[in-house]
């Protein structure tokens, strides 16, 4: 399995910020950088990743299925997620997140027939006093409404449309 | 990057938060030229024990959440161990209605590089991980480039300034978990395991990070350490209450005008942070509840809040400072469908090691939406009440009591909420093709 040539000069740098015999350290942020390289935590990337990490695919396995940022199957190109946590909730972030369903036509941890866009309602992403937020992949966006909610995936759709 | 940050209030104490405004705040640059590494240099001539002496002085108290003084955490690492002595910050910021970290990241970085530096020279390690939240992504490229530039010039690395110290740091993405904020969970993820909690003691100061003796402090903690250098253990403990020391970062949301994140004395009266600072609650409502410090502390009634804000009035007041995540709630609040989605959080993110936890969280969501939806029994209101209690205390970590507390102050102290609601024609009405839980009395 190859990968970019930035993630294997950030895998080969990380290698070396652990002790001795204790590369496994590594093996959450590979897989997540890994992730973000091929688009999902392919059985195919399990293999690979263990093999560098000297791991049985068991000890990768586990690990994917503990930790809600690592995903099987391939995202939409725009991860959509919305929080509605309590200070998201008390600002309107229910109501966004139903808005964005039915924007989008689809559900929590669903995929646009087009592949543009994936949908996820998630737990507090650290934007409290700036609520309501969401992310598109890791781009933070504030005090987010329903309208400019639309304006954004409008924006989205025309920037990926072929003219 | 986005702009976090608003105008300075009048009632804040600006300390930690000097550099925050300054042109180009995270640029070595700017920092050297503010009494960057000013703290870390008068550490360099001071020994061990009189570092670790100041920082117990000043009353430091842990910034993440439990508020455990941070001298006392350091002096407990075994300085003559046979192992390597590690740095571990935690950087994972997910308690919800919280988000300091984030800010000091973006803003003064090397101002955490620095803690860390005088945290490795009191414990005399060579080695240091920032655990970072996966989802602050665009924080760990901003760090890589920090750490960088702190290794080309000499601040990180082999034979720092000449010094003959040396220390290496680098940052450590999570994956979504918010279970990894708690530190022994912490430190399995960092080991490249599922984030579940480890037995306690032995704690980290003897058995931590790779199973060596280990300081771990929240962002702001380390954040913290240079100005107590710099100015002095006595000067920081001065500007807050006895026991409380110095500043913190308040980070406000909810119902209110201004929500932010402030730096305040401890001990800053938590109404006057409200009406002063924040601008009053939202739309001249009156003000119904606050949760002090993130979703864990039991909430207070308006009328509970007229308290100083630091650990021990909090505790006084049956509630907790946690990590300065103060969520306002005014009247317009519907305190069923607030725990209703803190319960939902807590059975998300339990980690499944203790059952009281794992099965506690998953079946007081179950009650607390069928409560919400107006489907609920007269009973369910004393059988949330039990579960919080029978899971208080019954777990490896503070999961299982983050969740039970704010269960047990709403429940009892909203209770005529719940009935309402009970009592309410106002059934949920189920999305198309759905079914509400068939769970009537």
């Amino acid at each position: 399995m190859t990968f970019s040539p930035q993630l294997e000069a950030r895998f080969a740098k990380m290698l070396g910020d652990y002790p001795p015999g204790r590369q496994k350290g590594a093996l959450i942020p590979m897989l997540i950088y890994a992730q973000d390289d091929v688009g999902s935590v392919s059985a195919e990337l399990v293999q690979e990743i263990a093999r560098r990490l000297n791991l049985r695919p068991i000890e990768v396995d586990e690990v994917v299925e503990f930790y809600s940022m690592l995903h099987r199957r391939p995202l939409g190109r725009h991860h959509i997620q919305i929080c509605t946590n309590i200070s998201c909730q008390l600002t309107g972030g229910d109501e966004l997140w139903r808005h964005a369903c039915r924007k989008l036509g689809i559900g929590h941890k669903q995929v646009t027939a087009d592949g543009l866009f994936s949908l996820e309602e998630v737990e507090c992403i650290g934007a409290c006093s700036w609520a309501p937020a969401i992310q598109d992949g890791y781009e933070f966006h504030h005090r987010m409404t329903p309208e400019k909610f639309d304006q954004f995936v409008d924006d989205l759709r025309r920037a990926a449309t072929p003219r | 990057m986005e702009d976090l940050l608003h105008a300075p209030h009048p009632l804040e104490t600006i300390l930690l938060s000097r550099r925050f405004r300054l042109e180009n705040s995270a640029s070595i640059d700017t920092f050297l030229a503010n009494e960057g590494f000013a703290g870390f240099r008068k550490a360099l001539a001071m020994s061990p024990d009189e570092i670790i002496n100041e920082v117990k002085s000043s009353n430091l108290r842990g910034r993440g959440g439990a508020g455990f003084p941070a001298g006392m955490k350091w002096g407990f690492v075994d300085r003559k161990s046979s192992k390597p002595r590690y740095v571990v910050v935690n950087a994972d910021e997910s308690e919800p209605g919280t988000c300091k970290d984030r800010v000091i990241l973006q803003y003064d970085p090397f101002r955490l590089i620095e803690g860390c530096l005088i945290a490795a020279r009191a414990i005399d390690s060579e080695r240091g991980w920032i655990y970072v939240r996966g989802e602050y992504r665009y924080l760990i490229e901003h760090l890589n480039q920090v750490l960088d530039t702190a290794y080309r010039r000499g601040w990180l690395g082999r034979n720092i300034q000449g010094t003959g110290m040396n220390f290496d740091l680098s940052t450590q993405s999570g994956a979504g978990a918010y279970e990894c904020g708690e530190e022994s969970a912490l430190l399995e993820s960092l080991e490249g395991k599922r984030g579940n909690p480890r037995l306690k003691p032995p704690f980290p100061a003897q058995v931590g990070a790779f199973q060596c003796p280990t300081v771990l402090n929240n962002v702001e903690t380390f954040a913290a350490v240079p100005d107590i250098m710099l100015r002095g253990g006595q000067y920081y403990a001065d500007l807050g209450t006895p026991k409380n020391g110095g500043t913190r970062l308040l980070c406000i949301s909810g119902h209110v005008n201004r929500p932010g994140v402030y730096e305040v004395r401890l001990g800053m009266n938590m109404l006057e942070a409200v009406n002063g600072l924040a601008g009053g609650v939202a739309g001249g409502r009156a003000l119904k509840a606050i949760v002090p410090g993130g979703s864990s502390c039991p909430v207070l009634k308006a009328g509970e809040c007229d308290i100083p804000m630091d650990y021990d009035s909090l505790a006084r007041a049956g509630s907790m400072l946690g990590s300065g995540g103060m969520v306002v709630l005014d009247e317009t609040a519907d305190m069923v469908k607030f725990l209703a989605r803190i319960m939902k959080f807590y059975a998300h993110e339990s980690c499944g090691w203790c059952i009281p936890c794992r099965e506690g969280t998953a079946w007081l969501k179950k009650i607390l939406s069928r409560l919400d939806e107006g489907i609920g029994a007269s009973s369910d209101i004393d059988t949330v009440d039990q579960l919080a209690v029978n899971m208080f205390g019954r777990t490896f970590c503070p999961l299982g009591d983050a969740a039970a507390m704010p269960t047990m102050a709403i429940v009892r102290k909203f209770r005529p909420e719940f009935e309402a609601k009970i009592r309410s024609t106002a059934v949920f009405v189920p999305a198309p093709g759905t079914r509400p839980l068939p769970m009537l009395e």
